[in-house]
């Protein structure tokens, strides 16, 4: 397998085109529109569909349509736009349909900025849309993994009937890294026989719905949803562990955010530090297991976020309040440097906490 | 083991990205690990721009270059903000054309070349670019000579093959510049 050079934003998209996905909906935005650009260039040459909808909120019902088919589908945006998408989100999960919703985050709220930022985690790990509901979230941090994680996420989405999300940021759509593509048709794929495509006369029609007005029947959609969640949680979380075993600072980060905090590490084992990352690849489900298993023995975590301190809450919540967790960021579209970072571990160290 | 972290900035149509992608296509043709990462946005034309490259023997941590060990620089106000983040001991390379300045840190490598000029002397006014770069590959040998055709081919798109001669030449014209 030869390596390519290639952009974050379109190893996405080639990953997608190589899992089977021959649908892609969605509308320019920076920094992800290269998603866009190489749809429309590839799919037209392989009977594919790419269609620049009028809106985010059109591309997402477009994707709700496709999926209803039994199709493989994504749309991708940048932070508004993904807001846009929101009830069309949980649309797709109030019907039990699977799907990609990339997200190549940028600085908020509002408009904000277009340069990167994690600061759409809570909107991708606790809701976004109305309902008691669930995404897949992934969390690349290399091009490698963008390409890796595209594949996986259509495959989860499809055995657990359920949306997947790619949670990137600016860098990682934007950088350049040597890139092995996945092969052609790769992607376990998965029997619908739920999909709406024709009965041929032999069989009941299928339904796809996220309407019950009848609220006994309802809760038991929610209830059977979260037996499924259940699975989810116990097969499919997936994290790094970087220099943990002997660790007594234990720096938990992703995506950019955990490039910049090995960086620090490294730095700080060179001084004589002991420190670690927890690296969670999928945030949810989100490696609890892990963070508890490492505040057994660290003295105490440090949180390196492109935001104000969103999945801290989660690693406070995985290690039940039984370590200091302190936040070390930056927002607004700017990047903690290594040197923040290795302050941050130094602080750790030295304070008497 | 090398880890060499590149920073190079100018104006928005100096070619200051595709300088960063001939150097990043180079060393993944020398396996290396790479990482190239753009400004990007509003900067295009005009404005600022800047791209980090990181050529290694080991795997690349953040793509983000702060502290460059060679820093490249196509205009004054890119030369006024990065010099005194360049790694001390590492070399920054100026178009001495655009920056009449020297550089006022005295623990730095600083190589001055005319680029702009001389690719207007050459009749390829749009490669100064490429004509720092040949420079930059003389006094830091950060990827070879060797085999840099192929590494062009790569990097110009598909329908701007018949640039690769122009692109060579530039790069040697600045490799030879004494």
């Amino acid at each position: 397998m030869s390596k390519v050079l290639m952009k974050g934003n379109e190893a996405i998209a080639e990953a997608a085109i190589r899992a089977g996905c021959r649908h892609y909906f969605g509308y320019p935005i920076t920094p992800q529109t290269e998603i866009a650009a190489y749809m429309a260039k590839r799919m037209p040459k392989i009977g594919g569909t790419f269609l620049q909808a009028e809106s985010e909120i059109s591309a997402i019902n477009m994707v709700y349509g496709v999926s209803s088919a039994g199709l493989r589908v994504m749309t991708s945006s940048s932070s508004p736009g993904v807001s846009l998408k929101q009830e069309g989100i949980s649309y797709l999960a109030g019907s039990d349909l699977p799907a990609l919703i990339v997200n190549v985050q940028r600085g908020g709220p509002g408009l904000g900025g277009i340069q990167p930022s994690q600061s759409d985690y809570y909107q991708a790990t606790k809701g976004g849309g109305h309902g008691d509901y669930h995404l897949i979230v992934l969390a690349p941090a290399s091009v490698q993994e963008m390409a890796d994680f595209t594949v996986k996420a259509f495959e989860l989405a499809d055995k657990y009937r359920m949306p997947a999300m790619l949670l990137a940021d600016g860098t990682m759509g934007q950088m350049m890294e040597p890139v092995v593509l996945p092969a052609e048709n790769s992607g376990k794929t998965y029997e619908k026989p739920w999909a709406v495509r024709g009965t041929e006369n032999k069989r009941e029609h299928n339904i796809i719905n996220s309407l019950y007005l009848v609220p006994e029947q309802l809760e038991v959609k929610n209830l059977e949803r979260y037996e499924r969640y259940k699975e989810v949680e116990k097969n499919e979380t997936l994290v790094e562990e970087y220099l943990t075993d002997d660790a007594d600072i234990c720096v938990v980060a992703f995506g950019i955010a955990a490039r910049v905090s090995k960086n620090a590490i490294n730095a700080a084992r060179e001084k004589g530090i002991k420190a670690g990352l927890i690296r969670p690849m999928t945030l949810w489900p989100f490696p609890s297991e892990a963070i508890a298993r490492a505040a057994e023995r660290v003295k105490g975590f440090i949180s390196v976020e492109l935001s104000m301190g969103q999945m801290i809450d989660d690693i406070r919540l995985a290690e039940s309040c039984k370590k200091p967790v302190v936040l070390c960021n930056r927002v607004g579209g700017m990047i903690p440097s290594p040197e923040q970072v290795l302050k941050a571990i130094e602080d750790m160290e030295g304070g008497e906490r | 083991m090398a880890y060499t972290q590149i920073l190079i900035a100018g104006f928005g149509g100096q070619g200051v990205l595709f300088a960063g992608k001939v150097l990043a296509y180079k060393g993944l043709e020398e396996e290396k690990q790479i990482s190239w990462l753009p400004s990007y946005g509003p900067e295009m034309r005009g404005g600022t721009a800047n791209c980090s490259v990181i050529i290694s023997d080991t795997p690349v941590g953040s793509p983000i270059v702060s502290v460059p060990d060679i820093l490249v620089v196509m205009n004054l106000p890119s030369f006024d903000k990065y010099e005194n983040a360049v790694n001390a001991g590492g070399s920054v390379f100026i178009d001495s054309t655009l920056i009449e300045r020297k550089a006022e840190r005295t623990d730095i490598n600083a190589y001055y070349i005319p680029a702009t000029k001389m690719a207007r002397d050459l009749g390829l006014p749009t490669l100064a670019n490429m004509i720092i770069i040949g420079k930059v590959i003389r006094e830091t040998g950060v990827i070879d000579m060797d085999g840099l055709r192929d590494a062009l081919a790569k990097t110009v798109s598909a329908k701007h093959q018949d640039l690769i001669e122009a692109n060579l030449k530039a790069i040697e014209a600045g490799y030879n510049y004494i």
